[in-house]
């Protein structure tokens, strides 16, 4: 057993010890480097060595949480009883139990073995790189604000009294920029970015000319009039609402009446084109792992196919009061939170026309390459949406004049029947969570400008 | 701070930190614990406790930083971290300051919320679920949140500065949600203080009231109107607005990289005459005060706009030191797992001398924005949103139905240019706000503002 298991099943012991009847422990460690980039030298470098640990106790129906980061003996036992504490404030829930041990199967292609042999000189210099390469792309890129490289290392442990054991080690890396262009008296901004399980996987290059050709493209963008027209969705943004979409699909919130889609499972709710998975076994997925933050299995789960809703994403608890099976859906962003049911990797289906075929579709209309103000211009619970916008003129089927400072609004469920058709191609984004998604084309969406 | 810091300790760590060459080296060690709980139908859940510590190290040389940050404050754990931060470094030894110790004052906490029992706190979630179903029988849903946060943290520098702080800070949040046949409608609102659990003395079940009030006011809301109009913007979280329109692009780091839109803009006129703004770390126990900044710099009120004139920048040690002007106390960072970074503190427009009422009975037909759920910017182009969560229709000089859905979307010179109106009835309110993956907490204040002219984003056209 190696010491971050070790230290797993020590917490559940002493949680046990401390008074709760069940218990459970999540043990993490985690090193990385970050690198920030800017007028051609290193700006920042960072090393992060971080270890942890969370702990779930239940009193009968009750369940506390404590973490902390104190790894010796004694920390350990403090963290436990901290968290045996914790339950019995809580009140007496039914459903509130662990999750039942089931067999977990390994997950191969989680880590890049270029992680760890890339030295930090190479790593700088991939992120000089992608700045290089933006800077040198046209003429009107007038600088780049800053390109962030990051990697890391992480390994996971979780062990439980109802006999969950499980560990595994996965690494990610990512890159990105803020290209700066300047033309017409005004300067705009464009994102590039890359992801990977290591610096091997990513395309500095592409990275940085994907920053200076959306920077360039919004120079001379002006106000649209206000409207109602097709809208094509860029995948960036596209990977925004399906992560709204993604949570509102959560069971808790659904059994809890904070979802437009509580009541409505197997409705005819969208537009045939519109197909989403959760998947968190793909290994090219950021969220992916042979189980979830409560030891579940990870899998693939069909959430929108053929138009209906077929499925909603639980974790044990929202399992246990649904009366359904854990889809293995429990998430936590490390040892500091406890697990709330989340979707994994959100896949959108392709479909089969190039982007050119989807504006040409569109025909008049307004293709979306950025929107702004998700988390305060979203209502989860109603699902209604106005966000900021920028992006380009379609007219005549064609990608022509840019556009920004206009808003687009609506609601999730009216989106989910409005669109069209999906792209061809997809690609991973790491907005709304991690997700890969094709374009799409809406038919119809307000938006708001002069 | 003694305890967090031995100062031979600290003496020792900058050395090695300064060992392969630096012309700066800095330890911020942080000791963090904090408890939180919600309710949720009725029913007391996600009690959870934490703690960390930890520090980290810096060592600047050239234009680059070098930083590592390890858990634990053993002086073994300090070490390890000055080792790690200097490891890439090549150069030849520098010696640090000896290290005197300024007094600093924390802000002082009446009731420490560690020593109230959870049971307590439990007890006060109950009271605010009983006070927003009672608001009425159309309230379905209720869900209200309690956070206590203590962070002790100590810094020296090889400079020779050492200090300390200590900060309490404690906060609940209520979101109520109402419904009504097929319409469901949500209101939410927040109290928070630099303070202790004193803070929830007066009447903390008033929120609860308040998130009730708003979602059931939102029934009866039509379609949000779209299109440039006359916005005129609520007090307290209202100033998000300007934490968003020009507060990000005063902070120095976004100057230097040429990414704001205040670029050589000191001393220009870019707001009316009416305008004056200040950020303040220092109110009194306000959500966004420290007594120190995270780089041990006291917290100061700095005026930032001034009769309608930018006055002022928001630096930290580092982008103060390459402008050659002294730090204004906004090195900020979340956490001793961050590097600092210029950061608004409580961020505000001064009270002016028009009264709410008035303003809206100047306005034909406009938008009044009575609260917000957040909003972004892009300091480098200046394009800013703002998602409303309370607004109105105003007609005829008044305001008539509730809004449902609507952003605020506009450039910050222009509608910074377009602010024609402030209001005497100020106050501030708190907010979480986030910068390079770091979020710390802010204030935001104003009276009431008008805006000439912004784009509302509804969905009426």
């Amino acid at each position: 057993m190696t010491e971050l298991s070790a230290t797993a099943g020590r917490a559940v012991e002493a949680a046990l010890a401390a008074g709760a009847g069940a218990a459970e422990a999540y043990v993490s460690h985690e090193g990385g480097r970050e690198i920030r980039v800017h007028g051609g030298e290193v700006e920042s470098l960072t090393a992060a060595a971080q270890s942890g640990v969370g702990v779930r106790a239940w009193i009968g129906g009750r369940v506390g949480y404590a973490y902390g980061t104190d790894l010796s003996a004694s920390g350990v036992a403090a963290i436990a009883a901290r968290a045996a504490e914790a339950a019995a404030v809580a009140d007496e829930d039914e459903f509130a139990a662990p999750a039942e041990p089931t067999t977990i199967e390994a997950l191969p292609g989680l880590s890049d073995p270029s992680v760890g042999s890339w030295g930090t000189a190479e790593a700088a210099e991939l992120a000089l790189t992608v700045e290089r390469t933006a800077l040198a792309h046209d003429a009107r890129v007038a600088g780049v604000e800053q390109v962030v490289y990051a990697d890391s290392s992480d390994r996971v442990a979780i062990s439980s009294s109802a006999g969950v054991a499980g560990e595994y080690e996965a690494s990610s890396c990512f890159a990105y920029l803020q290209a700066m262009a300047e033309g017409e008296g005004a300067r705009e901004t464009g994102l590039g970015f890359g992801l990977a399980r290591g610096p091997a996987g990513l395309d500095p290059e592409a990275i940085g000319a994907e920053g200076a050709e959306r920077a360039v493209a919004m120079i001379g963008a002006a106000k649209p009039a206000s409207r109602s027209c097709p809208v094509v969705l860029d995948p960036t943004v596209a990977a925004s609402f399906a992560g709204l979409i993604g949570g509102a699909l959560g069971a808790a919130a659904v059994q809890r009446g904070r979802s437009p889609f509580a009541d409505r499972l197997d409705e005819e709710l969208a537009a045939e084109a519109l197909v989403l998975h959760d998947d968190g076994r793909d290994p090219a997925g950021a969220a992916s792992a042979p189980f979830d933050a409560e030891g579940v299995p990870r899998r693939r789960t069909a959430l929108i196919e053929g138009g209906r809703l077929r499925a909603y994403l639980y974790d044990t608890y929202s399992a246990n009061r649904g009366g359904a099976a854990s889809t293995g859906n429990a998430s936590r962003q490390g040892y500091r939170s406890q697990p709330v049911v989340a979707a994994s990797n959100l896949v959108v289906g392709t479909g089969t026309e190039t982007l050119a075929e989807l504006l040409a579709r569109a025909g008049e209309g307004i293709f979306v390459t950025d929107v702004a103000g998700l988390h305060s211009g979203v209502n989860p619970v109603t699902g209604v949406f106005s966000v900021g916008a920028s992006g380009r003129m379609i007219r005549a089927g064609e990608p022509a004049e840019p556009v920004r400072e206009f808003t687009i609004a609506g609601d999730l469920l009216s989106l989910l029947r409005s669109v069209e058709a999906a792209g061809a191609e997809s690609r991973w984004v790491p907005f709304g969570g991690s997700v890969r998604t094709p374009p799409l084309l809406v038919g119809a969406l307000a938006v708001s400008g002069s | 701070m003694s305890e967090l810091l031995d100062p031979a300790v600290a003496e020792r760590v900058l050395a090695r930190a300064l060992a392969n060459g630096g012309r700066f080296a800095e330890v911020f060690a942080e000791r963090r614990h904090g408890l939180s709980m919600s309710i949720d139908e009725s029913r007391i859940e996600a009690v959870q406790s934490g703690a960390e510590q930890g520090a980290g190290v810096r060592v600047v040389e050239g234009g680059t930083t070098y930083f590592a940050h390890v858990d634990g404050l053993d002086p073994a754990d300090l070490e390890r971290a000055a080792d790690e931060a200097a490891a890439a470094l090549k150069g030849e030894r520098s010696e640090p300051r000896g290290l005197t110790a300024v007094a600093s004052t924390p802000l002082p906490i009446e009731q420490r919320p560690e020593d109230v029992p959870a049971e307590r706190k439990a007890a006060l979630l109950r009271e605010l679920d009983e006070r927003a179903r009672g608001a009425g029988a159309e309230i379905s849903q209720f869900t209200s949140s309690y956070a206590e946060a203590r962070r002790e943290v100590a810094v020296a520098n090889s400079e020779g500065l050492l200090s300390g702080d200590d900060r309490t800070r404690t906060r609940i949040g209520a979101q109520a949600v109402a419904r009504r046949g097929d319409t469901v409608e949500t209101g939410a609102e927040t109290l928070g203080a630099h303070r202790g659990f004193e803070l929830l003395e007066d009447d903390p079940g008033l929120i609860a009231e308040q998130a009730a009030g708003k979602a059931l006011t939102l029934l009866d809301a039509g379609p949000a109107p779209s299109g440039s109009m006359p916005v005129v913007v609520g007090g307290g979280f209202g100033g998000v607005l300007f934490h968003e329109m020009t507060g990000h692009g005063l902070e120095a780091d976004h100057i230097h990289k040429q990414a704001s839109v205040y670029v050589g803009r000191l001393g220009r006129q870019v707001a009316q005459p009416l305008l004056n703004a200040y950020d303040d770390g220092r109110l009194p126990n306000e959500w966004g005060s420290d007594a120190i900044d995270d780089e041990g710099t006291p917290t100061q009120k700095t005026q930032v706009i001034e009769d309608g004139r930018l006055v002022a920048y928001l630096y930290d040690h580092l982008s103060a030191e390459r402008d050659g002007v002294a730090s204004t106390g906004n090195g900020r960072r979340e956490s001793f797992r961050h590097l600092p970074l210029p950061r608004m503190t409580n961020t505000y427009i001064a009270p002016g001398d028009a009264t709410p009422e008035g303003m809206i009975a100047e306005v034909e037909n406009g938008f009044y924005a009575v609260s917000f759920a957040g909003g972004q910017v892009e300091p480098a182009t200046g394009d800013f949103v703002f998602g409303v969560s309370e607004g109105y229709l105003i007609e005829g000089g008044k305001v008539t139905r509730p809004c449902r859905g609507a952003t605020l979307i506009g450039n910050c010179l222009e509608a910074l240019m377009a602010i024609d109106a402030v209001g005497d009835d100020f106050f501030m309110k708190t907010g979480i706000c986030g910068k390079g993956g770091q979020r710390v907490p802010v204030g935001t204040g104003q009276g009431h503002v008008r805006v000439g002219a912004m784009t509302v984003g509804g969905t009426e056209l």
